[in-house]
């Protein structure tokens, strides 16, 4: 057994750290009242924009270019979402059917450059991101087997983001202005606070986050981009929900889904779990999903002004 | 006199209408200013002008003998002037600190210095006797209490005009004492007030002078203390206002509604209504008295059938209706007059004569053969908005939502009564109207009981109350305290019984 949890662990952490960012980014849009659908959109960019980044810069700077590549779908992904940001704050659009639109155009776009530059659709990296250990805390019982051993340097850097976005959520100013537009905008405009500055922000950094998200998957497990981000986006989203808006519940649910999908995926290959039926062990974190949605409907803590968008007018 | 802030001459057109015509308004310095006007006379649009909110075409505002352009609320925040506005502005899961300092917080380095902001808003909670703990969330906090948390704000922020909008609507009797106290409090500390109100009890018990507009037009400006209250009123309406209801004598027949030891569970499952027994008969008005919250809420849902009654009788015209749903009870003779009207009264996107066939729509002649006849709706949509006198700009097609208050309000009665009930429950039907749209739906209730019908009013308003109920029953933490008839009684028995101190019943 122990030896089984050892093996799933580090596949777990890596498919769990770009949900993790993406649902993060997410959190930072959904609390300033917007609700953004598009994160599986705005992955698709920043697998789009890292794959093709590391591909043109990786004979020329090897090692560097992986980093640069991730910093780009980073600004990629901020400047996409700021069409969500213009639809829903400025033309105050309807947030889904704007987030369905960024999806598409995202999905589209990208495939027909990518058609265009390589030729397949395709755009492939020679090298991703080499696993290391963690010096000096590797050799700690237990915690240095599972969390300190054969790590990627994202994880790293997305752990830090989820402690300083909670930081900056809770904490900081801009975080209390934040989280008050989108709980009551109204209020937040009354004390003198722009609205309509703090969601672009706000949708910004989500798209920044989920452009990160996507290019880590590029540069960790996938090494292609092909087009898709196989419903990641989606999957982020579902964890924000079940993780109830908040940065500690995100952790807990990305890591859920990270580690029964990795179960469902590796099952075939490890005999004490393909004896069950692999539809079962697949659906299990989808299942098990809707029915902590339902469990929590009632105590939902979405955001209250969630999906509205920004009327001075409309008391 | 020194002023320290003067509205002079101010006009403000929208498309259609001049809401403001050459309005003056003059606030000395340590004085409550009370600005009286029916609902749409043009007082918000006036104090929006003076928060930011709206430019005025003409006119200028001095503050201190200085002129001021005041383009958006941060400029009159940072002029001293502050609105408590009539629905708060306060995110329900943040902390009262929180709320608070939102938009002009200190910070520690990057950290928002909450615990030195909680010291100097626990410092200004007992300078002016507020009361509030900065450290609860504002969802636990009662009505009151958020109010003065938006109290709080303004003085957070230096304030030293303060706007109050409506602020008594939705307090109960008891908060509204202990606002008052606290407008006196702010005065004391050299404060100066604008009261926002149509409420001519709260003008006589705080304010100094009195400026009333009628029609966005300055009537007057006048001393409170030298002008009766029915002049005031006059002034308000442009009619002289009937404050004595004409109450014949009547003599109840039948009994209509009986409650027989009727217990109901409240929300959490804590008795809401405990044994309650009561009968109202044709012919009379039976008035519902009690502090918010001991039991009105119970009461009304389970005899309409919003709620299930836990055990005792609810008989109507003799029948048991306990077990029958809502839609029985009013087929059986039953209407209702919500206190919410937005919640419970109407759709407010639905025109008004879908609304006014809420409860008939699968009726004929409205529905016919499971199709809805739009010629016999509108037809009956005309008929009560002509008899309800319901003022709405495009007719019978208009949407509910761009009717004033007054004119939701009507709809909701002449839907009530044109179905001609038995019995009539009516729950603060007059809440956040004005003079003359009260005294309207008065006169219709009384009419009720004066053509033999029974009418249960349940209301906040102790005035309301004593003035056209036949009977009063005092309700207090659920238990019936005593019935007493209302030419027999006055304020303060009724009030101490609210209490819970009971009296020798007479029935």
């Amino acid at each position: 057994m122990w030896s089984l949890i050892t093996q799933i662990f580090p596949y777990a952490v890596a498919f769990t750290i770009p949900l993790l960012i993406t649902s993060l980014g997410g959190l930072f849009s959904e609390r300033s009242g917007i609700v953004n659908i598009g994160l599986e959109g705005l992955m698709i960019i920043g697998m789009f924009t890292g794959a093709l980044t590391i591909s043109v810069l990786e004979i020329a700077m090897p090692g560097a270019a992986i980093w640069v590549g991730l910093l780009a779908a980073f600004i990629a992904g901020a400047l996409f979402a700021m069409l969500h940001a213009f639809a829903c704050i400025t033309l105050n659009a309807n947030q889904v059917i704007s987030g369905i639109a960024v999806n598409m155009v995202a999905g589209a776009l990208t495939t027909y450059l990518a058609r265009n530059i390589t030729g397949s659709g395709n755009i492939l990296i020679i090298h991703g991101l080499v696993r290391k250990d963690v010096p000096v805390l590797s050799a700690l019982p237990v915690i240095g087997r599972l969390v300190f051993t054969q790590t990627y340097a994202t994880t790293w850097l997305v752990l830090f983001l989820v402690v300083l976005s909670t930081f900056t959520l809770y904490k900081t100013k801009f975080g209390l202005r934040l989280r008050a537009c989108g709980e009551h905008p109204h209020a937040a405009d009354s004390a003198g606070i722009n609205v309509h500055l703090v969601r672009y922000l706000a949708v910004m950094i989500s798209g920044a986050f989920a452009g990160l998200g996507g290019a880590t998957v590029i540069v960790t497990y996938s090494g292609e981009f092909n087009g898709t981000a196989a419903g990641l986006g989606f999957l982020a989203l579902a964890a924000l929900i079940f993780g109830q808006w908040k940065p500690l519940g995100i952790l807990g649910a990305t890591f859920f889904f990270g580690f029964a999908s990795t179960v469902a995926n590796v099952s075939q290959a490890i005999p004490a779990l393909a004896k069950i039926s692999g539809i079962y062990l697949k659906t299990f974190p989808y299942i098990v999903t809707l029915i902590a949605l339902v469990l929590s409907s009632k105590s939902s803590q979405a955001p209250k002004a969630l999906g509205e968008p920004y009327d001075k007018g409309k008391r | 006199m020194e002023y320290v802030i003067e509205m002079l001459n101010i006009r403000k057109e929208f498309p259609g209408v001049v809401a403001c015509d050459d309005i003056t308004l003059q606030l000395r310095k340590g004085e409550i200013l009370a600005l009286l006007g029916e609902n749409g006379a043009g007082k918000s649009t006036l104090m929006s002008i003076l928060f930011g909110l709206y430019q005025p075409d003409s006119g200028v505002i001095r503050l201190k003998g200085k002129e001021v352009r005041i383009s958006n609320p941060n400029v009159a925040n940072a002029l001293g002037i502050g609105m408590v506005h009539q629905h708060f502005k306060l995110v329900h899961n943040f902390t009262i600190t929180e709320n608070i300092i939102l938009g002009s917080e200190t910070t520690r380095g990057l950290v928002v210095d909450t615990r030195s902001a909680a010291r100097r808003i626990r410092e200004l909670s007992a300078r002016y006797g507020l009361n509030v703990d900065p450290d609860a969330r504002v969802a636990d906090v009662s009505v009151g209490m958020q109010q003065r948390v938006e109290i709080l704000k303004m003085l957070y922020r230096d304030a030293e005009i303060l706007i109050f909008d409506e602020p008594t609507a939705v307090l109960t009797p008891q908060e509204v004492q202990e606002l008052m106290k606290i407008l006196r409090g702010l005065i004391y500390e050299g404060k100066s007030v604008i009261l926002i109100t149509h409420k001519l009890k709260e003008i006589k018990a705080v304010a100094d002078r009195c400026t009333v507009i009628r029609r966005g037009r300055l009537i007057a400006t006048v001393d409170v203390e030298t002008t009766s209250g029915e002049k005031l009123a006059e002034m308000m309406v442009g009619r002289k206002v009937t404050f004595q209801v004409d109450k014949k004598a009547k003599k109840p027949g039948e009994a209509i509604l009986e409650l027989d030891n009727l217990s109901v569970r409240g929300p959490g499952g804590v008795a809401g209504l405990k044994n309650f027994t009561l009968e109202v008969r044709c012919g009379e008005i039976v008035g519902i008295a009690g502090v918010d919250g001991n039991g009105q809420k119970e009461l009304v849902e389970a005899v309409i059938g919003l709620r299930k009654a836990d055990s005792g009788r609810i008989l109507l015209k003799g029948n048991d209706v306990k077990d029958l749903p809502v839609r029985g009870r009013i087929a059986r003779g039953m209407a209702f007059i919500p206190d919410d009207r937005h919640k419970y009264g109407l759709i407010l996107d639905y025109s008004l004569e879908y609304n006014l066939i809420l409860k008939d729509y699968y009726r004929t002649p409205f529905s016919r053969k499971g199709l809805l006849d739009h010629k016999a709706i509108r037809r009956h949509a005309v008929r009560v908005i002509e008899e309800f006198d319901v003022r709405a700009g495009q007719g019978a097609a208009a949407t509910v939502r761009s009717l004033s208050g007054g004119n939701q309000q009507k709809t909701i009665v002449g839907r009530e009564i044109d179905a001609n009930p038995d019995l009539l429950i009516a729950v603060q039907p007059t809440r956040g109207l004005d003079v003359g749209a009260i005294e309207y739906i008065h006169r219709r209730l009384l009419e009720q009981r004066d053509n033999g019908k029974a009418v249960l009013l349940i209301s906040l308003e102790l005035d309301e109350i004593l003035k056209i109920s036949d009977r009063i029953a005092v309700i207090n933490n659920g238990e019936l305290v005593g019935v007493v008839r209302a030419a027999e009684t006055d304020e303060n028995e009724v009030g101490l019984m609210m209490t819970g101190i009971k009296r020798g019943a007479v029935s």
